[in-house]
């Protein structure tokens, strides 16, 4: 059984179709989610992470549909996910951030009221998601100060404080310069060899294809294709989704 | 100016401390704006101006009581807030203040227009605290209480939860906060202690009419927030000093106390809306500095 199946899923907003019988599975791998705009990624990742209860069909985690759980309950099942629009906490600083994902487990109990969250330990683990990200020069920056690949890394950093087992990329590479893109393939390598499930959305084509191992092609709320990046390259129907030919 | 008369001053700004700190926990730590805070302020003054004349009850169950009830209708009064979001939440708990004052004018049980008189002077332990240096003493101490409950809150994963929801609802989401959750502790809490509040005033006045929490008495509390700083500690207590200070100080805008409080937060919002001690505002900016540059001066010269 793999980590993720997504069985059937379509979802609609009023009138609007976004997703139409959207199957997949992901297990020990770097999957990537492409296509076009408008065709359905965001709204696949929002179902995944809890944000959007879909219309109809069902999102199974380790044998278990959680299509209607809460976002703010799915991350303590061990899915994180990053947001397509940075969304770091602006007013805290990069140690802050990180240490707010920290928290998770304590959000929901009577402990998280009365305890004092900057102890030794958290500082610690903070320190090592700190460095396992690169960000040791920005420790004590407010977050909203911060270039856009670093808020980036950020987001990714908090989200790995939350322990996850499924981490889910909404366009990481997107805003990146070729060497901060470089670099960051190299940190989802390492969280994939961490045993670190992933599932990325992503435009960067390049990005995409060095980094992925198997790509799932999304084109107007349907899969239209799936497979190892150089089967997708390949595809016809992905060219023709692409480049709008018929 | 007699003692007797800046003592009166002293403690009304020390009430004024814990009912800004209050707002500051709902509108600076979980960034729910609410314009109702003197609603809170009313329910605790009513609960202990009702338990204390009607039934006799003493002063520490009665003030006790003002911080539970008035908690436990913070709470249901926070609920709006779940479904509404910024400037509809504003107005939503411009609405609640009216509906509350409304409750006591017209309805017999809260005394009506004429309120509630003859409100005993508190006794704890034995001690009295009647008016003068002992009020002024106790409502002091449930400042420092107030601020000790402020600062500890922020210390903790709740401060954080807090600043979560703050900063973005859906980003709070991702590391594991439900927003629901959280706006009803940071209701429940600031209602609670704005309470305990009430109750401080309605014993230190003797009587409770329902104009003195009326809408405008939200604005000036919300001011002191805003002008001082919102979010921090040192702001709403800096806010509440100042305010409540400067129309006893200046006669002259006595009577132009709402204009003042208007005007504050007009200009505050146009020039500093970090607000005067604010962090990142022009002032703390330049203490922040002035304070490291002495540090390094004596750091340098030892």
């Amino acid at each position: 059984m793999a980590l993720l199946e997504v069985h059937q899923i379509s979802h609609w907003f009023g009138g609007l179709q976004a997703l139409r019988d959207v199957s997949l599975q992901a297990d020990q791998e770097i999957l990537g989610l492409i296509g076009p705009n408008g065709a359905g990624k965001t709204t696949l990742f929002n179902i995944i992470s809890g944000f959007l209860t879909p219309s109809k069909g069902e999102v199974i985690y380790q044998g278990k549909p959680i299509q209607k759980i809460p976002p703010y309950n799915i991350v303590r099942l061990g899915i994180a996910r990053t947001f397509q629009i940075v969304k770091p906490f602006t007013t805290l600083t990069v140690e802050e951030n990180i240490l707010a994902g920290l928290g998770m487990p304590y959000y929901p109990q009577m402990r998280g009221l009365i305890s004092i969250y900057r102890t030794p330990e958290n500082l610690k683990i903070v320190s090592d998601l700190i460095e396992f990200c690169s960000l040791q020069n920005y420790r004590e920056a407010l977050a909203n100060r911060l270039p856009i690949g670093i808020q980036r890394r950020l987001e990714i950093a908090r989200a790995l404080a939350t322990k996850p087992k499924l981490l889910l990329l909404d366009e990481p590479a997107a805003g990146l310069v070729a060497q901060e893109a470089m670099e960051l393939a190299d940190l989802i390598n390492k969280l994939f060899e961490k045993g670190i499930q992933i599932i990325l959305i992503e435009h960067n084509m390049r990005f995409a294809m060095n980094l992925c191992h198997r790509i799932v092609v999304l084109a107007q709320g349907e899969i239209i294709a799936q497979g190892t990046p150089i089967e997708i390259q390949a595809n016809d129907k992905v060219i023709n989704a692409y480049l709008g030919q018929e | 100016m007699s003692a007797g008369y800046a003592l009166t001053i002293l403690t009304f700004i020390a009430i004024y401390i814990s009912l800004a700190l209050s707002l500051n926990i709902l509108t600076g730590f979980a960034g729910q704006v609410s314009l109702g805070h003197a609603a809170f302020l009313g329910i605790g003054a009513y609960t202990s101006a009702i338990m204390a004349t009607r039934y006799g009850y003493s002063f520490a169950v009665d003030f006790l009581s003002a911080i539970i009830i008035t908690g436990i209708v913070g709470i249901f009064l926070g609920l709006p807030s779940l479904r509404v979001r910024h400037d509809f939440l504003v107005l939503a708990t411009m609405g609640i203040n009216f509906v509350v004052i409304s409750v006591f004018k017209y309805v017999d049980f809260f005394g009506g227009a004429m309120g509630l008189v003859n409100i005993p002077a508190p006794t704890l332990f034995g001690l009295s605290f009647r008016g003068g240096l002992p009020y002024f003493i106790l409502t002091s101490f449930y400042a420092l209480v107030t601020l000790a409950i402020c600062w500890y809150i922020s210390k903790t994963w709740s401060g954080l939860a807090f600043h979560t929801i703050r900063n973005d609802e859906d980003a709070a989401a991702s590391v594991g906060v439900s927003s629901a959750r959280y706006k009803i502790y940071a209701f429940g809490i600031s209602a609670a202690i704005a309470g305990g509040a009430g109750s401080l005033y309605a014993h230190f006045l003797g009587s409770v009419f329902p104009d003195t929490f009326a809408f405008v008495e939200s604005i000036a509390i919300l001011s002191m927030v805003i002008f001082g700083g919102v979010g921090t500690l040192r702001g709403p207590i800096i806010g509440a000093i100042i305010l409540r200070l400067a129309p006893e100080l200046l006669r002259f805008i006595q009577d132009y106390r709402f204009t003042l409080y208007g005007g504050l937060l007009v200009l505050m919002m146009l020039f500093q809306p970090m607000g005067l001690l604010g962090d990142g505002s022009w002032l703390w900016q330049r203490l922040s500095l002035l304070s490291r540059s002495t540090k390094n001066n004596i750091t340098e010269g030892g």
